[in-house]
């Protein structure tokens, strides 16, 4: 039952294993690297060269759901790729209002696109459109679930800010517990050798324990819930927003909003490579005063959104389902 | 034949069907709760005296063969048991009941939001035993023993 693998192509995709990218747990390390290194390639290549690759085809964006950075990202991605975008941006306009079930929407979208990016509110919507489709699927989140693009460019930009993954020491802190970005991030991390995960949370916004069950034979985990317990020791803090909608009791929202305020004062004492990611919006998180310090990634690290996101664009319209 | 003693538990043995012997005590009413049973004479014996467990319960299905879905429900709640198949009074087929490594369309995700409760899917599940956990194929949502024991549909 495990996602589709990608025959080998004659294209040089060989070494990418998927024909969707529908969840970061589909990826082997190998699959992963192959990502990294086509979006460091994408970033070296001709605009002229680009525009190529999706010449003469057409990616359907089917936003259910608004975004703002993942949507015009992907759109940007496919256009600097030469490739058409049909698509929406909002439910309303569309059929679904009427009832349409999804598989239908994706049946009928797959016979007018080459390959399809999707965000839905559902969880399994992805993977759901994925086994429907015979054409290739980018999930671009689905409710709390998943969001693999996030992660692989998170995980780029940790690889072009520190040349590597392995041996990295990262912190992540926030809302562990709701947060689908730290999720796939642990998992993904657990490919890689000797990473230190610092997850740094309230009680009532833990980790998953089975998270870490699942992670801790191959990433050392250290949990606690003081931001500045091991700041000196992280080569990256990966801060995450208190999302307010994915709290069932507004009490415990209010408890738990501001615990976490990174400030110029934090950076006191950390390593002089120590940078701070978020996946961005962010809301106070990280005190403006951070953002002209060389500790600030997380606007870099949203510009590799469009280097990662036309690598799996690229990388997917040469495999065949 | 498949019981030594019959008489000692006040059950009439059956000449072709299936017994499910060796079950935990307390689990042949939950069994008997996901199958749907209603076309075959059905004989449950609960808590009898067992040389090996101390204590076990029993189900009799007089003239039926169970098929994968039905053992898969099975084998869920009564992981440890014995499975019989019996025909023309002799056992045909046993087997120890284990968890299977794929289930379909027999539970129901604990997620409202997921996929397969907002459409007609039929659920997948990739079983994980010691301790049980099941993760929804569509929307990965991981379910503990009782949570799957409650969800069998």
């Amino acid at each position: 039952m495990s996602a589709k693998k990608a025959k080998k192509s004659a294209t040089g995709s060989k070494s990418f294993g998927l024909t969707d990218v529908v969840s970061i747990n589909d990826f082997s390390r190998k699959d992963i690297e192959v990502v990294l290194a086509k979006a460091a390639q994408m970033e070296k290549t001709a605009a002229s060269k680009k525009q190529k690759i999706l010449a003469g085809k057409t990616v359907a964006s089917l936003f259910f759901e608004p975004s703002t950075r993942t949507r015009l990202s992907f759109e940007t991605a496919i256009q600097n790729l030469g490739g058409k975008v049909i698509g929406f941006s909002e439910v309303g306009a569309t059929s679904t209002k009427k009832g349409e079930t999804l598989s239908d929407t994706i049946r009928m979208v797959s016979g007018y696109s080459d390959m399809i990016v999707m965000r839905h509110n559902i969880e399994g919507a992805a993977r759901r459109a994925a086994e429907i489709s015979n054409r290739p699927v980018v999930n671009a989140g689905d409710g709390s679930n998943q969001h693999p693009t996030q992660t692989l460019l998170d995980l780029y930009t940790i690889k072009k800010e520190f040349g590597k993954i392995d041996g990295i020491s990262i912190g992540v802190v926030g809302d562990l517990k709701y947060g689908r970005t730290v999720h796939s991030l642990a998992y993904a991390l657990a490919l890689f050798n000797k990473v230190k995960l610092y997850c740094i949370a309230p009680e009532s916004l833990k980790m998953p324990e089975y998270i870490i069950e699942d992670i801790e034979k191959k990433v050392q985990v250290k949990e606690t819930d003081k931001v500045e317990k091991f700041l000196t020791e992280l080569d990256v803090l990966y801060s995450t927003r208190i999302q307010q909608e994915r709290f069932p009791d507004a009490v415990e929202y209010e408890k738990v909003k501001n615990v976490y305020i990174l400030n110029k004062e934090n950076l006191r004492n950390t390593k002089k490579s120590f940078r701070i990611m978020h996946p961005l919006p962010r809301v106070n998180e990280i005190s403006t005063d951070i953002d002209d310090t060389p500790a600030a990634l997380y606007f870099e690290q949203a510009r590799n959104g469009i280097p990662v996101r036309e690598a799996i664009l690229a990388l997917l319209s040469m495999v065949r389902k | 034949m498949i019981l030594k003693n019959p008489k000692k538990i006040h059950i009439t043995p059956i000449q072709e069907g299936t017994a499910i012997d060796h079950l935990k005590p307390g689990t042949a009413l939950k069994i008997l709760g996901v199958l749907n049973l209603q076309d075959a004479p059905v004989t449950a014996a609960m808590n009898v005296e067992s040389r090996k467990m101390g204590r076990k319960d029993i189900i009799f299905i007089d003239g039926r063969k169970l098929g994968e879905k039905e053992l898969n429900k099975v084998a869920l709640i009564g992981k440890g048991g014995t499975l019989n198949e019996i025909k023309n009074e002799k056992i045909v087929v046993k087997k120890e009941l284990a968890y299977p490594d794929r289930v379909e369309g027999i539970i129901k995700c604990i997620n409202p939001k997921c996929i397969t409760n907002t459409e007609t899917i039929s659920t997948k599940f990739s079983i994980f035993p010691e301790p049980l956990s099941a993760t929804c194929y569509y929307c990965q949502t991981r379910m503990k023993g009782n949570e799957i024991a409650n969800s069998i549909i």
